[in-house]
Formats: structure tokens, sequence, C-alpha cells
């Protein structure tokens, strides 16, 4: 099973490879990873995104907190959370196809933040299935590059995403 | 007031109450010992072997439950403390370990002599720092001690750069500690100690599996009288030893691989595990999935990674050990007012069966026994203040059977990493830690030869250990698992061919050799080497193919277990 687990770490050298060699130890794969500034400077959120069951997550989860500089430690779950990532797409867009590229953009709400005369770069961002849906939409033009964020995430409501 | 970054580490250090160091120079060092030479309060102690030196400030640790301190140069001197880190990490040992590292400017250059240590140790260390700037110094040493000593004890690592301990900086007396993501818990749950002490009144078949956390948290009192208030048995794990004093009615000795017959039965057979600063580790579960099926488990334990991490637990407690125990032992004797005696009887009488059908006994042949030596060494020194070290193998496991430890910290062992060599090293760190006690290493033929250089350290330092070689000229551990496992192909575990001769090595170190060969020698060499007051070698000529018994042979079950010693047989293999 997929989670997303969010970290708030002290914003210090060397805590990435805590956390990422944690993992690589206890033998899991990460599939994205996403770090940066929180509200207060001194502090980072990671958004991991990885898939195990659920027991050993908890395992993953109780020796993050062990880490020093790690601070707290949550499984985000989808449905309580506002996930999101963006994309960069450079699609080939001849202008015989271009229309429909530039359609393809509005549909998803996209951007098209550079362009050239035969290439586009959309950028595009949203919950992992829409990232998954628009890809798959811009495939037959011919994606030439593309570039991802990896999962950010917030707690929705009130609650803290602790 | 201005100083060096390396006055500031060895005043920092001096502030904690650093009073022994076992160390290494190096060039990279060079400005730290410099500084260190001058100390008023600071022993260094110069071994011969880094790995040596990690090993002592662990056991030095065990020894006195103070934080021990080591130190080494950059490049081979870190890296040759990585296995005494990685045992002190295993075995939750609060250390401190120093390296110098080449200058900032040099890092990541593969300047002469780097080595990128705080990236090596980083699975084997509770933290590590490598210093940026050295006004930091202070407040990274003050950390670093109450990172190691605190929660779940653990070594910490301090890399120096050189341009660090070099610089001049004002030393801040006052640094303070800045660590908002760590807070251990100390207290347990009160809710929970009192499901557990419910529980514990209405369990049948009751059994106390006691493991190092209650050394660590000096509970061996508290461990003790929960045993005597409830009358419930404890099994300890090696590194549990002392958490009862072995010869207690209520101790049924090491659980486990070589653990006693009845304290593997009484597990496997209990309804209730009472662990306590233990992780059901596999040398003592067997085979996980038919460990103690029967049994609902409480698990008492500071780390909250450990609960839950091997077995399925009913009751969790995090917390301190002493902490938890004096709050349960409260809430038991309150709640046994209150209920009828517990009908144990059926229970005890059972473990009196088992401990008469499987004791822990061994068959004399005339022969000179490991066992017996052992057990001798234990009868010389059970009146005595004495501490009991070891090196790693079949002796080791014959230790933990045969010495019956009767207060905590007096006996040392490598227990997670297993760590062959550490026999010797931890004679010298329990000596410097306990000046006045009789330090006897049980060690074996192949874990001396990896250590014997640091003779010399016991040499020049005066420290009068008691190195016992029961040499039976294996690799007995694999060697018994190669006759048992493995068609007798006894591969490369025949240390015969290049033995040296262990009195002349004695000689050249200044040390008194003893060469004991027949079984009436053992005594009055023990004696002769308790009174002695240099370090000693004793050289026990033991019979080769003895085997440690009893054993869960690895993957199977705590049921399946081996019993017998079987007998003891003439000339062997070679």
């Amino acid at each position: 099973m997929r989670h997303t687990v969010s970290a708030l770490v002290e914003n210090k050298p060397g805590v990435l490879v805590r956390i990422a060699g944690l993992f690589a130890r206890r033998g899991f794969n990460i599939e994205s990873l996403a770090v940066g500034q929180t509200e207060k400077p001194s502090i980072s959120r990671m958004t991991i995104v990885v898939d195990v069951a659920d027991r050993p997550l908890e395992q993953v989860s109780k020796q993050l907190n062990k880490l020093i500089n790690v601070l707290k430690v949550s499984d985000l779950k989808a449905s309580e959370a506002v996930e999101r990532e963006l994309s960069l797409f450079k699609v080939s867009a001849k202008p015989e196809t271009r229309a429909e590229v530039i359609e393809i953009v509005d549909i998803f709400r996209a951007k098209i933040v550079d362009a050239s005369r035969d290439e586009l770069i959309i950028e595009a961002t949203g919950t992992e299935d829409k990232i998954a849906a628009i890809e798959n939409m811009l495939a037959p033009y011919g994606i030439r590059e593309m570039s991802r964020t990896g999962k950010i995430a917030l707690a929705r409501g009130g609650k803290k995403t602790e | 007031m201005k100083m060096t970054g390396a006055k500031a580490l060895v005043k920092s250090l001096e502030k904690e109450g650093v009073k022994h160091i076992f160390g290494y120079p190096g060039g990279r060092l060079i400005s730290v010992h410099h500084e260190l030479h001058e100390s008023k309060k600071i022993q260094h102690l110069l071994m011969r072997h880094e790995q040596v030196a990690a090993h002592a400030a662990d056991a030095y640790a065990r020894a006195t439950g103070k934080v021990g301190v080591c130190m080494a140069t950059s490049g081979p001197g870190a890296t040759n403390l990585v296995t005494g880190i990685a045992n002190a990490y295993m075995d939750s040992i609060p250390m401190v370990a120093i390296t110098a590292q080449v200058g900032s400017m040099d890092i990541g250059t593969d300047a002469f002599q780097e080595a990128d240590i705080t990236g090596i140790t980083l699975p084997i260390v509770k933290h590590s720092y490598l210093v940026k700037d050295a006004t930091e110094i202070p407040r990274i040493v003050k950390e670093a001690f109450f990172i190691a000593s605190t929660g779940r004890p653990g070594p910490v690592l301090i890399d120096l750069p050189s341009d660090m301990s070099m610089s001049q900086i004002e030393y801040d007396e006052n640094a303070e500690m800045n660590l908002p993501g760590y807070k251990p818990t100390f207290k347990g749950h009160a809710r929970q100690v009192k499901t557990a002490a419910k529980m514990i009144l209405a369990s049948l078949q009751p059994v106390i599996y006691a493991g190092g956390g209650v050394i660590l948290s000096n509970a061996a009192s508290e461990l003790t009288n929960l045993a005597h208030i409830t009358r419930i048995p404890v099994t300890v794990t090696l590194m549990g030893k002392g958490a009862i004093p072995e010869t207690d009615e209520l101790s049924l000795g090491m659980l486990g691989m070589h653990g006693t017959a009845y304290a593997n039965h009484a597990i496997s057979n209990s309804d209730l595990i009472i662990a306590i600063g233990a992780r059901f580790d596999d040398r003592v579960t067997g085979k996980l999935s038919t460990f103690a099926p029967n049994a609902k488990i409480i698990h008492i334990d500071v780390d909250p990674a450990e609960i839950g991490k091997n077995v399925k637990v009913d009751v969790p407690i995090v917390g301190d050990a002493k902490q938890v125990l004096t709050e349960l032992n409260k809430q038991l004797a309150e709640d046994m007012a209150k209920v009828k005696p517990l009908p144990w009887a059926a229970w005890h009488d059972q473990i009196v069966a088992w401990k008469k059908k499987h004791p822990l006994a061994y068959k004399s042949n005339g022969d000179l026994l490991p066992q017996y030596v052992i057990e001798q060494i234990y009868e010389a020194t059970k009146n005595l203040d004495a501490v009991i070290t070891t090196g790693v193998g079949q002796h080791q496991m014959w230790a933990a059977q045969f010495v019956k430890t009767l207060k905590p910290r007096t006996f040392i062992s490598s227990g997670g990493l297993g760590t062959m060599g550490f026999g010797v090293p931890s004679a010298l760190g329990a000596q410097v830690g306990r000046p006045d006690a009789v330090v006897f290493d049980i060690d074996g033929d192949g874990s001396f030869q990896m250590v014997s250089q640091d003779m010399a350290t016991a040499a020049a330092y005066d420290l009068p250990v008691n190195i016992c070689i029961l040499n039976n000229q294996w690799l007995g551990m694999v060697r018994q698992w190669q006759e048992l496992f493995w068609d007798k192909r006894y591969a490369y575990t025949d240390l015969t061919p290049g033995m040296p001769d262990f009195m002349k090595l004695a000689e050249a170190y200044g040390a008194e050799g003893i060469r004991i060969t027949k079984p009436e020698e053992v005594r009055p060499a023990i004696e002769r080497a308790i009174k002695s007051k240099k370090p000693c070698i004793l050289e026990f000529v033991i019979l080769g193919e003895q085997g440690v018994f009893p054993m869960v042979p690895p993957g199977k079950g705590l049921q399946d277990m081996i019993y017998d010693q079987p007998e003891p047989k003439k000339g062997g293999a070679k």
C-alpha cells in the first residue's frame, strides 16, 4: 500500500541523508521525496511517498521519530489531506498539432510556460491521478522530457499536519 | 575566554565529568592530544589499536554506568573505531566517539587520511556531529553526552576537522543544548501500568524476561523486587545477566539459543511474558512463529520502536525500566492486598521439575573441560568485587551458562553484534573504570588473538587484568555448527597451525603466564592470578571438541532444543 509520510525536520545539513539512509536500511523504496522550508525557516517539511505494508511502515515511522533532527512524523491519509504535485512536460507541438495540445492544456487547467518553434513546455499541478491523466493525453504528441517534483501535502481543515 | 577549539573540547569534556579517554593519536588529532596532555582531570590511555579503544570505552561504560569516551584520528583511525561503535550501538551502550577530520576546506577532496566517518557510521550511531563552526564545540559536546546517556543509550560521534580544533574561539562556558526533536519518554503510562498489574494477577504461568535495559537503567533491585513480591520466575538475556542474582531461587538463568532448558520451557509454556528492557532478538526467540504460542506479552521498553517490532504486544509500556517497575511494584502491592493469593503453586512445581530433569550440567571424564574452568572462576570470585568479561564464541556461552552473575554491571559481553576480540579490551575498560575490582576475561584462543597486541596497554598502565584463554585450538563455535549442521567439514576453523606460545607472549608483555592442563591445577592458578598485581594470561588447554549445550538449532523454535551435552570426545578430528 502506498503511504504519504510527512516529516517535520530541523533544517540542518545531513538530515536528508539520515532519513534516506533509514529507509534504505529497512528495505523501503522511496517513490518520491520533496523537501522545502516551512513557515519557520529553521524547520523543513519532507513529504515522502513509499509503498509498504502497514506494519513495517509503523516501524519506519517509529525509527524516523528516533532520529534526533526529526521533530514530527505523520502518515497522511489521502482523504484527509490535500496532495499536490507539480510537473513540467516538454511536448512536441508542430504547427499542425499545436492547437490540440493547447486544448489539452486548457482542459487540465495547466499552463504553457515556454514555447519554441516545435515544442511547448507545459506546467501542470494536481494530484498524482491528474498528472498521470495529462501525461497520458500528451503522450501521443511526443513527450520529449518530463520532470516531476514529487508529492507535497498538508492535512485538511483546522488540523495541523503533524 | 579565548582558546583553541581543541582546548574548548577538552574543557567541555572535563565539564561532563570525563575521567578517562581511550584513544590513539594521529596527525589531525595532535592539537587535541596536545591539550589533553595538560588536563589534570582527564587521563588519556594510549591503546595499541583504535578498535580496542572503542571496545574499552564501551566496557568502561558498562562497568561504571558512565559515558565511555574514545578518540581516534581521521581516516584509518576513525574507520578502526567502526566495529567498536557498532558494538556499542547494538547493545545500547552510552559512548561518545571523537574523531579528527581533515581540514574543512579539504573535505571531499580525497585528502590524505580522509574518510567520511559521519557517513560511514550513519546506521550505527544514535547521532553524529560534523563540527562546522568551532564556537559550537561546547554545545555539541554537551548534547552528545546527553543524547548518549538518556532514553535508549547509544554511541554519538563527533567529527572534528583539524582547522576547527586549531582555530581560536571564545569559549562559551554556559552553552545550552538545542534539541527540539529529542524527547525520550521516561514515565510509563499510568493506565497501562494498571492494566499490566491486572494481567499479571490474572495469569497462571507468568515469566519475567529481563534484558540489558534493566541493567542500563539501574533497575536491578526494582526487577528483583518485582520477582520477590509476585514470586514470578525470571529469565534473563545475555545483556540482562545481573538483573537478578542468578543464585536466587526464582532465577532461571539465560534463555534462548544456549539458554537453560528450564528457561526455554518456562517461556514456551507461559501464558504471560513480562518483557523488560529486552528486544525479542532472534537468539532469544528462536523461530518467531513458534515462540511462546500461548503467551500474552507485556513489553516495557524506553524505545517505542522496539514495541511490536518482532512480536505482537498486548500491553506496551514505553518508559524507563526503573521508573516503570517502581510504579508497577507499587500497583501490584496495592492490588495483591485486595486479590486472593495467586494459584501459582502448580507452575512453580512444574519449573522445579524441569530444573530437575534438565539441569545445567556437563559430564566430567577427567579431561580439562571449559565448563569446569568457568565454574571455578565463578567459585573463586563470587565473594569478591569481581567483573567478568568475555570474548565471543563458545567460551562466551559457557561463561553465560556457568558464571552465576550476582550483581548488575559485573558481566560484560558483546551481545547484539557478537564481536570477537571484545574480551581483552573489555577487561581493560572495566579495570580502568573499576580499579579495585578483580577482572577476569573469559576468552577464546581465536578471540584473544584478534587483540593480543593490547596486552601492551595492560602492561603500560599496570592493569592487573586476568586473561583466561580457553584454548581448544579451534574457532569453536563455528566448528560446533560445522559438526552439527555442515557435515563435519571443518573448513578454516582449525587454529592449530600458527598457534602462538601464550606463555612466551605473556613474558614478552611482562605479564604473568600460567598454563593449566589438568583439572586440579585450575583453582590454584586462578587464586594465584587473583593475588598477582600484574596482568596475567592463564592458558587453559581444554578438550578440543566440546560443544555448547543446550542448543536451539538455528531457525528452530525454543521447543526444539538439543538438551544434552554429548559424551566428551577424546582426541577429535585432528
